[in-house]
């Protein structure tokens, strides 16, 4: 049944402090709503369970990205065409804007936010298992003031994350330690566009002279959350690329990955494809894949 | 405005809709999209899905491409606002229409303002664009009787003739 806008009230602080001194007051009965294109779609279904909404969209202090000598801080409020756009998260965090360009449309990159995404917590979601493999840091500010939290500590269940009542995730930061990395990320769906992931992947490695120096990977949509594969990296850690490890590395994946069958895919096949897209990047990093 | 809803409920809002400007009341969480079919009677702007997903309810707010149906009116206030009926100038249709027209693109037309809105926001970022950029910027929109072929031809037209809309 659809919902009746009366039912719902709205507010629009003008800055963050008015924000986070109404989500004090009143902790967990105001849902925070940025570009809307997760709760404005619950909302018209009425399946939207909260009836006082705070907008924190386009507030200044979250739409910004930040630039520093060792980080860069995104503020949670940046949209996924904010991301496109910017010149240090395309040199430099790869796995980031091209998540960002498939999400969605164009329309919903114009509105829906990385902290949206962060906070919606899907394990299907695109940009998180990037966030994963960079080692991800969130701010997180209420009121009572700012902490920081990894964000593979972040988000613990099926939409579930340790984001407390009266908090918001004030800004995504990233360390600049892995341009020299060479960088992929994959999106298995229906089509780029608008369709959620069956899988994806967000892939950081770095060889030398044929052996792995270092992997980082992530996939989405195998597991109720985004997985890093902490064991596949650690097999294939030190070891030079050949076929032999290629199918160590699949099998690994196979035992780590905790798929489901669902309306968009089958466990079988999300397994095996995520083994697949390891796969392929250890090929292409054997073929001798740096970052120019 | 309804007099029997809650006072808390409605805002007052302020938005420049075609180059006009003008002062309305609706409830804070109405979506744009019933403002501008049912307040405004803007009727061109369509509703396919409802949830972000076809793309046919797109405008241009402050010259971003958004889906009207997943905006809370407040979010909306002080907005500039550009929906197909703003396209035409007296009796001389936009480019994008004019092409749009000539290449087939339209068939039943419930598409057709989303997917012009969408070329229109592509063409201001990017005059002549190749046909991959024409199917990128048009991926939020979907048609489901021509097959695409004609509309990624009269973007394409539209981007030749060189005017920006």
């Amino acid at each position: 049944m659809r919902a009746h806008p009366a039912e719902y009230e709205l507010v629009a602080p003008r800055t963050l402090p008015a924000v986070l001194t109404l989500l004090a007051q009143e902790p967990g009965s105001w849902l925070p709503i940025a570009g809307g294109t997760d709760v404005m779609v619950q909302y018209s279904a009425g399946k939207l369970p909260a009836r006082k909404l705070v907008s924190i969209w386009n507030l200044p202090e979250l739409r910004r990205i930040e630039i520093f000598p060792d980080e860069i801080q995104i503020g949670a409020g940046c949209t996924f065409a904010d991301l496109r756009k910017d010149k240090t998260v395309n040199q430099e965090f790869q796995l980031v804007s091209a998540a960002a360009g498939w999400t969605g449309g164009i329309a919903n990159q114009n509105r829906g936010t990385l902290g949206g995404n962060i906070v919606n917590a899907s394990p299907a979601a695109d940009s998180l298992p990037a966030l994963l493999v960079y080692d991800a840091e969130l701010l997180l500010v209420s009121a009572r003031g700012e902490r920081r939290l990894p964000y593979a500590s972040f988000h613990i269940g099926y939409r579930k994350t340790r984001l407390a009542p009266d908090e918001l995730v004030r800004a995504i930061c990233l360390k600049r330690r892995f341009s020299e990395y060479y960088a992929q990320a994959r999106k298995v769906g229906a089509r780029k566009a608008q369709a959620i992931s069956k899988v994806c992947l967000a892939a950081l490695g770095r060889v030398t002279n044929g052996v792995v120096e270092d992997m980082r990977l992530a996939v989405g949509s195998v597991a109720p959350v985004p997985l890093r594969l902490a064991e596949t990296e650690r097999v294939v850690k030190g070891k030079r690329i050949d076929a032999a490890l290629v199918q160590l590395a699949k099998k690994t994946v196979a035992g780590e990955v905790r798929p489901i069958d669902d309306i968009r895919s089958t466990a079988r096949y999300r397994a095996a494809v995520a083994g697949n897209l390891v796969a392929e990047f250890l090929g292409k990093l054997a073929a001798g894949g740096l970052n120019a | 405005m309804s007099k029997s809803l809650p006072e808390r409920a409605t805002c007052e809002l302020s938005l420049t809709v075609n180059g006009k400007r003008m002062t309305l009341h609706a409830h804070a969480m109405e979506r744009l999209l019933d403002v501008l079919r049912h307040a405004l009677g803007l009727t061109g702007t369509k509703e396919g899905c409802g949830e972000g997903e076809c793309g046919s309810c797109s405008i241009l707010m402050d010259g971003m491409l958004v889906n009207s149906c997943l905006i809370p009116a407040l979010q909306a206030d002080g907005a500039d606002i550009t929906t197909i009926e703003g396209l035409a100038s007296d009796c001389h249709l936009a480019v994008l229409q004019q092409t749009f027209l000539e290449c087939g693109a339209s068939q039943c037309g419930i598409c057709t303002p989303g997917m012009i809105l969408a070329a229109v926001h592509l063409l201001r970022k990017n005059p002549q664009p190749t046909l991959e950029e024409i199917r990128e910027g048009l991926s939020g929109n979907l048609c489901r009787c021509t097959g695409y072929m004609q509309i990624v031809e009269a973007v394409a037209e539209a981007g030749r003739r060189g005017v920006a809309t």
